[in-house]
């Protein structure tokens, strides 16, 4: 048994020296079917890798929203056929947004949210800006965190305290390098005092800096701000992501029963599910990483086909090699080795170069493109494992071809 | 010694060209012991090439019987065929059939690539440079046959013929693409292997050139129809001593 795998072993590396030996005679040639494999390779490692890339980086989006959160927007507006948007129709109150924590189970923070666009005016600058009413829950529910001074409390919300938390684009705007907490904004010449400043998040899911705002208690933006009674949004996080279906069910139909809607109407509401769009997002982000693996891996199929026609015309070439080889001893089987390592030397060879010039391609998509691709080991063990493959099926037939020649006429070919 | 190498009882072989059935060998009869040195002559179509391929091994007879060196040779598969050729038989042929841009050490040593149980580098080496030597080529492993004169390649298809101590050595008209010289000195090579013990046969369809066996079997349409002991044998290194006397003459007078 022994002796026999040393034979084996001993023989197949006889095999493919002569095999690299005739691979190296005709360098050109050999490149240029190595190239069908390496651009197949390539495309399907640099492919998944931007794919997978798009995917992460439009989820760390998402997951930049807050963790498990349901926001509930205001239907829109219709005046003479103008629409104004989520969030523009007077439809939910606080005492909606009281009852929904009350009612909706499963619901960890709330936050009512305000919002309005006014000039903002401290330290002999201005700046126009966003002014959102939110709950001290806000920055819990947002997963935001301050980067000095603190949120304003729950102390503060009942009072309508004037206090602010700024955003780190506001506050630059308005007071450059200084350090803004403690200091004074006018908003529609109300002075607010900066308790605090957000950590800087950038650019959200619809490309608005989230950094350009002023942060006041909802209560203040209510009494002081709009003088409105009506909420834009409630911003709220439930438990877990496996209860937020169930949340969201549960907050259509006691909105539906609040607003009195009849079955035949429309919810006057709209509900935001971040992790129905994270889901959504996430499926669709992997069909298309499915489809561009699919095309680079045709191109891949494509290369084998090449590497058979090659090895086709290979043995056509030396029928009177194989002849000789034959006629001094030589086993179908070895005459077979030979030209199967032949193909699969051709497809591993192009396939190591195809992951080097994979990565490469997309750590270069990545410098151009500002974004980050993400080379998984997954798809270079498989762009590896289908090129061998590939070697080994496209090369059989012209090996299996060898093999079965006769020495007789193979040593008259001319 | 008693077992003859090459027994042949009513060896028949047929091929089948479209609806024609050729009858290319029809009962040859024929023994040949070891030491001998055996020219099989006939012309173009008297089934002398089919009788080579079969007493080569490269192909199966359709009837009668072929032992090789004892063995019963019809009803073996591919494999079994193949490590007869390896072990048993060296080939020489008319066009030498070298692996290009391989070198001439490295052709040499072609069969002992195949040979089971294995035998290692160093000893492949050793083998295939002693072969050369033999054959008058010990300084020139390294050239490709293309850097070869054709009398210089053939002696490499000799050496690989030899290197893995055949039983027998078959040539099929070795000089046939050699010149007059070139070919006296090849069948001298040969003469000196035989004297070493090596059996040859060779096919040829020159008399000059079977002169130099010791038997001479002549074939026509598929059977032998002379058998003969060569009583005038020609001598390769006489001639060629001759033949430099009269090339100094000439370049003197």
């Amino acid at each position: 048994m022994f002796a026999l795998i040393q034979i084996i072993f001993v023989r197949s590396g006889q095999t493919a020296l002569i095999a690299l030996r005739a691979l190296r005679r005709n360098k050109l040639r050999s490149s240029l079917t190595a190239l069908g494999i390496i651009i197949g390779v390539a495309s399907v490692v640099a492919m998944v890798a931007v794919g997978n890339g798009a995917q992460a980086r439009i989820t760390s989006q998402i997951s930049a929203l807050g963790q498990n959160l349901l926001t509930v927007f205001a239907g829109s507006k219709h005046s003479g056929g103008v629409n104004s948007g989520l969030g523009s129709a007077s439809t939910i109150t606080l005492a909606d947004a009281a009852a929904i924590a009350r009612e909706v189970t499963d619901v960890v923070a709330m936050s009512p949210e305000i919002s309005t666009t006014a000039q903002a005016i401290a330290n002999g600058r201005n700046w126009s800006t966003s002014i959102v009413g939110e709950s001290p829950d806000y920055l819990k529910i947002r997963d935001w965190k301050l980067s000095a001074g603190s949120m304003f409390t729950e102390r503060d919300t009942r009072g309508a305290v004037k206090v602010a938390v700024i955003g780190s684009k506001t506050a630059n705007e308005l007071f450059g390098p200084l350090n803004p907490v403690g200091q004074s904004v006018r908003i529609k010449n109300i002075p607010f005092v900066i308790i605090g400043l957000l950590e800087s998040k950038g650019a959200g899911m619809g490309g608005q800096n989230q950094d350009d705002r002023i942060i006041i208690p909802y209560t203040t933006a209510m009494k002081r701000i709009t003088g409105d009674k009506y909420l834009r949004s409630v911003n709220l996080q439930i438990i877990s992501a496996g209860r937020m279906e169930a949340a969201q069910q549960q907050l259509t139909s006691l909105l539906r029963q609040r607003h009195r809607l009849t079955a035949g109407q429309d919810d006057d509401f709209n509900i935001f599910n971040q992790k129905e769009i994270a889901d959504t997002v996430n499926s669709v982000s992997r069909i298309i990483t499915l489809l561009l693996g699919a095309v680079a891996g045709i191109s891949l199929l494509v290369g084998g086909i090449g590497i058979m026609n090659i090895m086709l015309v290979s043995v056509t070439e030396r029928t009177r090699e194989i002849g000789i080889r034959i006629a001094v001893g030589a086993q179908p089987g070895d005459i077979r080795l030979q030209f199967l390592i032949e193909a699969v030397t051709l497809s591993l060879l192009g396939g190591l170069i195809g992951v080097l010039s994979g990565v490469g391609a997309a750590q270069l998509v990545g410098v151009v493109a500002d974004f980050h691709a993400v080379v998984s080991t997954g798809s270079i063990i498989l762009a590896f494992g289908v090129s061998t493959v590939i070697g080994v099926f496209f090369g059989l037939y012209p090996a299996h071809k060898a093999a079965a020649l006769n020495p007789i006429e193979a040593l008259r070919y001319e | 010694m008693n077992t003859p190498v090459i027994e042949l009882r009513e060896l028949v072989k047929t091929y089948q060209t479209g609806e024609v059935e050729v009858k290319a060998v029809r009962g040859v009869t024929l023994d040949i012991q070891r030491g001998e040195f055996v020219a099989v002559m006939g012309a173009s179509g008297s089934g002398k090439s089919t009788l080579m391929n079969t007493l080569g091994c490269l192909d199966q007879p359709s009837g009668g019987s072929y032992r090789l060196d004892g063995v019963a040779v019809a009803g073996l598969d591919r494999r079994e065929l193949a490590k007869l050729r390896n072990k048993k038989l060296g080939f020489v042929f008319q066009s030498f059939n070298l692996l290009s841009r391989t070198s001439a050490l490295d052709n040499v040593e072609l069969p002992l690539f195949y040979t089971q149980p294995l035998v290692n580098l160093r000893e492949r080496r050793q083998r295939a440079t002693e072969a050369l030597v033999k054959v008058g080529l010990g300084s020139r492993g390294g050239h490709h046959p293309s850097q070869l004169s054709g009398g210089q390649q053939q002696r490499v298809a000799i050496a690989r013929a030899l290197v893995n101590r055949p039983e027998l050595v078959l040539a099929d008209e070795p000089t046939g693409n050699l010149d007059t010289r070139t070919s006296i000195e090849i069948m001298g090579l040969f003469q000196e292997l035989n004297e070493a013990g090596i059996t040859i046969v060779m096919v040829t369809h020159e008399l000059d050139v079977a002169a130099y066996c010791k038997r001479i079997v002549v074939m026509r349409d598929g059977q032998v129809i002379s058998d003969t002991l060569n009583g005038n044998r020609r001598t390769a290194r006489q001639e060629l001593a001759t033949l430099n006397d009269a090339e100094q003459t000439a370049r003197l007078g």
